[in-house]
């Protein structure tokens, strides 16, 4: 295309008005091009977003309707009867209950011990620390789902089994959280701690008061992939506990989906349920969105 | 112990380091030893035992017995085998069609969404990567009801003239049904009579069923936003000079990415592809929660075999060794992806054309 648009100019170069014509037309093209671009993405992202909207819409349908217009986004009668029914009659506000003591515990846990371990390997000069960090690499390879049975054989044999230590505790160990923080640690420059030392402050003390507040961009990614990871946990749970009163949001959820408490398919109160769900790893999304879409980068790099 | 030369006169700012770096390294170290690597331990004993869950795995009544579980496995010729065969197959066809398609996706999206001159781009990334963040049991409730019979996928099939099939309680094969369509029913008798871990080469090459594909789809869906986002900060990294390199020497659109652009995002390529590669064989929350591997076990996967076989039929040994069956074909993959995506030497022959001509100019 350029080629015979130079050619063009070359043969009635003394024509201004051609020439501006086929500088008209580039243009022209662009915009096909951008409007192709745009045409292509707006799909993609209807595709990407239409199975939550009608998530939403569904759970506010009877099930009648739920069952006849599947695709509709707007309920043909509008009904909470999905919501009242979880939370007023089922033990949904309980595995919620549950999924929100998890979260918390294993992602301050995670802070803590993620940070004070990377710090260490990061800064701490000690015999060892080489043995440690390679240990850390074996270890992050192991795939979580071989891990199901040795859990359980762990747990039980703790005799913890079916409380809540064995529901927290074991989420506690995340070998790539100590990573990112180490990695983060080794990027700040280490002038300022050395001075706290020479002040005389203690090795907990600098760590605590000084190096631990300038690390606030690397807690944070901690933080969302832990908040993340243990409320969206499920294979943990089902090996780590069986009473109803320490049910979670994901195994609840998942023993709602193969029918349990529901005769007949209730697509409104397994989708209600589903959104419920989502809704705080949704809102987490949203406030670290900027740090998401920045960091994730960092996380996982190799 | 410590060396007497070296300990005083490390005593300055870094006195007491030992100590506190080990004090701060523990609780991770204990974490790490308790439920990671003595579990793994006492796994590994239990899949040489034949403990059957009632009492302590390390008791007197249970006794070792060698190999015997992994070998039920791998040629019994009994139930387990051909499950654990089914098993593979299941996970092989959905390894194979979910790590490809997810990776062209999510490079595909990041492409699209990076351009300079697009408007809007927060909302395409944000939409592109929210279902990554929601909970493999949220979204699978959700596919169960979209993907049912008649469903909105099935209506929206039956808009452009499709009659969609009944997914999740679709055991058939895909490729058997492609061929079906050709009038293809049987396969050879070279297929058919031979088998290789209990199920036959015919029923291997059935393709994924069409209950898995819906799982595959699931998959692709899920995973594609994480990934996208890892390629947009590859391609942000790049730096334009070479891209333009390339512009001036007359390359088009299309050589500049193939030539220039992916070439400089392999790192990124294996990070992706490996990542894909130990989550697609690591399939079970959708299962436990969608499926229960039916129907007709064309859902079943190595990991949700292998928690059956353990808490549901109370066969520790078997289920402990398929786990660590599943583990070193995982550490196989990776290495052997490793392998092939290795940075290689280039050859005399085909460096020859990028070496400095001899003489200044003029040569072409």
């Amino acid at each position: 295309m350029s080629s015979t648009v130079k050619t063009r100019e070359r043969t009635v170069s003394p024509s201004r008005r051609l020439r501006a014509l086929s500088r008209e037309q580039l243009p022209n093209r662009q915009v096909a091009g951008r409007s192709l671009l745009y045409a292509i993405l707006i799909v993609l992202a209807a595709i990407y977003i239409a199975p939550f909207l009608i998530q939403v819409a569904t759970s506010f349908k009877t099930d009648g309707d739920a069952a006849s217009n599947p695709m509709s986004l707007l309920p043909q009668t509008w009904s909470t009867a999905a919501y009242e029914r979880l939370f007023l009659n089922s033990d949904f506000p309980v595995w919620f209950q549950n999924s929100a003591i998890v979260t918390v515990f294993v992602t301050l846990g995670r802070v803590f011990f993620n940070s004070l371990a990377g710090y260490a390997l990061a800064r701490l000069h000690f015999r060892g620390r080489n043995v440690i960090f390679a240990l850390l690499i074996a270890v992050m390879s192991v795939p979580g789902v071989v891990l199901l049975i040795p859990k359980f054989l762990v747990i039980n044999q703790l005799g913890i089994y079916d409380t809540y230590v064995a529901m927290i505790v074991p989420l506690l160990t995340d070998a790539a959280g100590v990573f990112i923080m180490k990695n983060f640690f080794e990027s700040i420059p280490a002038s300022v701690e050395e001075q706290a030392r020479i002040d005389g402050a203690g090795t907990f003390r600098v760590f605590w008061s000084i190096v631990l507040p300038m690390a606030r961009p690397a807690l944070v990614t901690i933080i969302i992939l832990s908040f993340q990871g243990s409320w969206n946990e499920l294979s943990h749970f089902i090996v780590a506990t069986q009473s109803p009163e320490l049910t979670t949001l994901t195994k609840g959820v998942a023993s709602l989906a193969s029918g349990q408490l529901s005769q007949g398919t209730q697509y409104p109160l397994k989708l209600a349920a589903a959104a419920i769900m989502t809704i705080p790893v949704a809102v987490m999304f949203f406030i670290f969105q900027k740090r998401i879409m920045n960091t994730t980068d960092g996380a996982v790099k190799e | 112990m410590s060396t007497p030369a070296r300990t005083p006169r490390r005593s300055g700012i870094r006195g007491g380091e030992t100590a506190s770096g080990w004090l701060f390294t523990a609780p991770m170290i204990i974490l790490l030893g308790l439920f990671l690597v003595i579990p793994v331990l006492m796994a590994l004993w239990v899949s040489f035992s034949d403990w059957n869950g009632r009492g302590s795995p390390f008791g007197g009544t249970v006794s070792f017995v060698g190999l015997d579980n992994y070998s039920a496995l791998v040629g019994g010729g009994g139930l387990a085998e051909q499950d654990f065969g089914t098993a593979l197959r299941n996970n092989a066809w959905y390894v194979l069609l979910v790590v490809p398609i997810q990776t062209m996706l999510s490079l595909l999206l990041a492409v699209l969404v990076n351009r300079q001159i697009l408007r809007g781009r927060g909302f395409f990334r944000t939409a592109f990567y929210f279902p990554s963040v929601t909970s493999s049991v949220a979204i699978t409730v959700l596919w169960l009801f979209l993907f049912s019979a008649s469903g909105a996928v099935n209506k929206l099939l039956a808009f452009i003239g499709v009659n969609g099939p009944n997914w999740f309680n679709d055991p058939s094969g895909v490729l058997h049904n492609l061929l079906g369509a050709f009038g293809v029913e049987t396969g050879p008798a070279a297929l058919t009579g031979n088998t290789f871990l209990g199920i036959s080469f015919w029923e291997w090459l059935a393709g994924p069923s069409v209950a898995m594909s819906a799982f595959i789809l699931m998959a692709v869906f899920t995973t594609s936003g994480t990934f996208m986002l890892l390629f947009i900060a590859a391609l942000q990294n790049l730096s334009g000079d070479v891209v333009e390199a390339a512009m001036m020497d007359g390359a088009n659109g299309w050589q500049r990415f193939w030539r220039v652009t992916l070439p400089q995002l392999r790192p990124t390529l294996f990070t992706v592809l490996t990542l894909g590669l130990i989550g697609a064989w690591q399939v079970f929350d959708q299962i436990y929660t969608g499926t229960q591997g039916g129907p007709g076990k064309t859902t079943l996967t190595p990991a949700y075999l292998s928690y059956q076989a353990a808490f549901t039929n109370q066969a520790w040994g078997q289920g402990a060794a398929i786990a660590f069956i599943l583990f070193v074909i995982i550490v196989v993959f990776t290495l052997l992806q490793r392998w092939l995506l290795a940075e290689r030497g280039v050859s005399a022959r085909r460096m020859r054309p990028y070496l400095p001509i001899p003489t200044s100019g003029g040569s072409k």
